[in-house]
């Protein structure tokens, strides 16, 4: 069944745009990741332009996450304080972000740049992932204890000024470090569409030492607003929100979601962590790909005076 | 020599004695007319182009150069004018990117052509190139006229190949027919991806590969429908669009949880 997007002004099909919401979803509830990050390179396979790929990527994790933080609120895990301050940075690092999405679409590498963030950004988190998830595959069939981390260990990170405390996270941290995460996470999600999740909360983690119990919750807590910024940013200055799109694929999303959690907890951590490494590669290979393929045709035409 | 002509000229006099008497003394000049059956159209969003028919008339034709069939009709309809940036992919590094960009003013968004007959046969090039006639002829104006010709005429020639590439630029030759002497029709296509706006329709009308006349009739091409309605208040109403949008989004997470809830 075909259907046309008023903003992408292309036709395309009903079904194939469900299951890819209801594939991501599934895959997002699976992994506990938003799906930005799938859905966005996804859209582009599928000959969305890429600004509304990403304005609209954007407005779908919207969904994806609030349904998700919910859960999270209900059960307590989540740090509204923390997740306030990341927010605040998100804020200022969105509208650069936009701004200099605007410049790109202007000088026409736009295209390019999403490109490159996006084999850059999924090539390097899903070859991490993946060498620590085969280390840790390893690590346990040799039987060999895993080695943890241990959570009073400080870093640079705790040594900095103007400290805050947070006290559903037990932190007392400087609050340069989670500004300046926030805005990066901004940034990259008016550019990419993506919530930004798959880098949040390895950053909260490992960086800022939150507990893991909370740092889901909040992430997404903070993601559903940076990306209802960044959509209503993208819908008041690029107009490329395309809502007919985004709801197609929150439709699949959230269904598909809620299966992927439950498939999930059959899965061991590792085994989970080394699927989605290899996934994230796949999509940056495929991107890659397009980058040094001969275009079929070197011109293109663009409407001037996008200013 | 000069005799033939006396003996043409002797020969339409004639025929105009028979015609009309009243109007002997000058030799009538050929006029064309084109009729629109109505000044604007609406397209649905699910629009996969279709042919447009335009009507037309010869006035005061010589039957004699009309049987011959030296009568000939170019119908154009043109798209509203938009500035248009042309941009070259590169290699660098391995990587495609598009390195050199020419933009041009006022380059019609779509122009379909039908004609009689095809365009080399009816006129001489020149002709077409001094009327800006044919998608081959019209002139694109570069905003940046100081850059080399041959680069100019690279990114000319390449706007025209994608206009005719996604079908905004078409030519359908014998789409003008002769229905009698006096009656053309015209039959032009309009792309799937046709731009709203005025277009123009202009019909030219040669005699033996000599320019005779023109004339020309607008037309509004509306787009329609609830995907239109969707477009327009994205444009006009952008901010509350976008807090449709996330309030939409917000409310399918909600009842996504709701309904497929599996914990």
């Amino acid at each position: 069944m075909g259907i046309y997007l008023p903003i992408a002004e292309i036709s395309v099909n009903v079904f194939v745009l469900l299951a890819m919401g209801a594939a991501v979803g599934f895959l997002s509830g699976m992994f506990g990741v938003g799906g930005g990050f799938l859905i966005t390179p996804l859209l582009i396979f599928y000959n969305i332009p890429p600004a509304i790929a990403v304005a609209t990527g954007a407005n779908q994790v919207i969904a994806s996450s609030f349904s998700g933080a919910l859960s999270h609120f209900k059960r307590g895990t989540l740090d509204f304080k923390l997740g306030g301050v990341l927010l605040a940075g998100g804020i200022v690092g969105s509208t650069a972000g936009i701004y200099v999405f605007a410049v790109l679409r202007r000088v026409g590498q736009l295209d390019l740049f999403i490109s490159l963030l996006y084999v850059v950004l999924l090539g390097t988190v899903g070859g991490l992932m993946l060498v620590e998830s085969i280390n840790a595959l390893r690590a346990s069939r040799s039987g060999a204890a895993p080695v943890l981390k241990k959570s009073g260990q400080h870093n640079w990170i705790h040594r900095l000024p103007f400290k805050m405390r947070f006290r559903a996270s037990k932190l007392f941290v400087s609050v340069i470090p989670v500004l300046g995460l926030g805005a990066g996470i901004g940034f990259l999600s008016s550019i990419m569409g993506v919530g930004g999740g798959f880098i949040m909360v390895p950053a909260l983690i490992y960086l800022l030492k939150v507990p893991t119990n909370v740092v889901i919750g909040t992430s997404l807590f903070q993601i559903i607003f940076t990306s209802a910024y960044t959509t209503l940013v993208h819908a008041t200055t690029n107009q490329t929100v395309d809502v007919i799109l985004a709801f197609l694929l929150m439709a699949g999303g959230v269904a598909g979601a809620q299966y992927g959690a439950k498939a999930g907890q059959r899965l061991r951590g590792e085994q989970l962590r080394a699927l989605l490494a290899m996934l994230v590669l796949a999509v940056a290979i495929r991107l890659a790909i397009d980058l040094f393929v001969t275009p079929p045709n070197r011109y293109s035409l663009t409407a001037a005076g996008l200013n | 020599m000069a005799a033939r002509q006396a003996f043409a000229a002797a020969l339409s006099l004639s025929m105009l004695l028979a015609l009309s008497p009243a109007t002997a003394q000058t030799p009538p000049v050929e006029s064309i007319q084109i009729g629109l059956s109505t000044d604007a159209i609406s397209i649905t969003a699910g629009f996969s182009g279709a042919d447009l028919t335009i009507f037309g008339s010869l006035e005061n034709p010589d039957p004699l150069v009309a049987r011959q069939g030296r009568y000939d009709v170019i119908v154009v309809l043109e798209g509203p004018p938009r500035p248009v940036v042309v941009r070259r992919k590169d290699r660098v590094l391995g990587v495609w990117i598009n390195l050199e960009s020419e933009t041009f003013e006022n380059v019609p968004v779509s122009y379909s052509v039908a004609t009689t007959r095809p365009l080399q046969d009816i006129a001489e090039p020149a002709k077409y190139k001094q009327l800006s006639l044919g998608a081959q002829n019209l002139y694109m104006k570069p905003v940046d006229e100081a850059d080399a010709p041959a680069t100019i005429e690279e990114f000319t020639a390449a706007l025209r190949d994608r206009k005719a590439a996604t079908g905004l630029y078409s030519e359908n030759v014998g789409g003008v027919q002769f229905l009698s002497q006096n009656l053309f029709r015209a039959t032009v296509r309009l792309a799937p991806n046709v731009p709203v706006g005025t277009h123009k329709a202009r019909a030219f009308l040669f005699k033996s590969g000599l320019f005779i006349k023109e004339s020309s009739a607008q037309l509004e091409i509306r787009k329609s429908g609830f995907e239109q309605s969707i477009f327009r208040v994205a444009h006009d109403y952008s901010f509350l669009y976008g807090v449709f949008a996330i309030s939409l989004a917000m409310l399918t997470g909600w009842l996504g949880r709701l309904i497929f809830r599996k914990d």
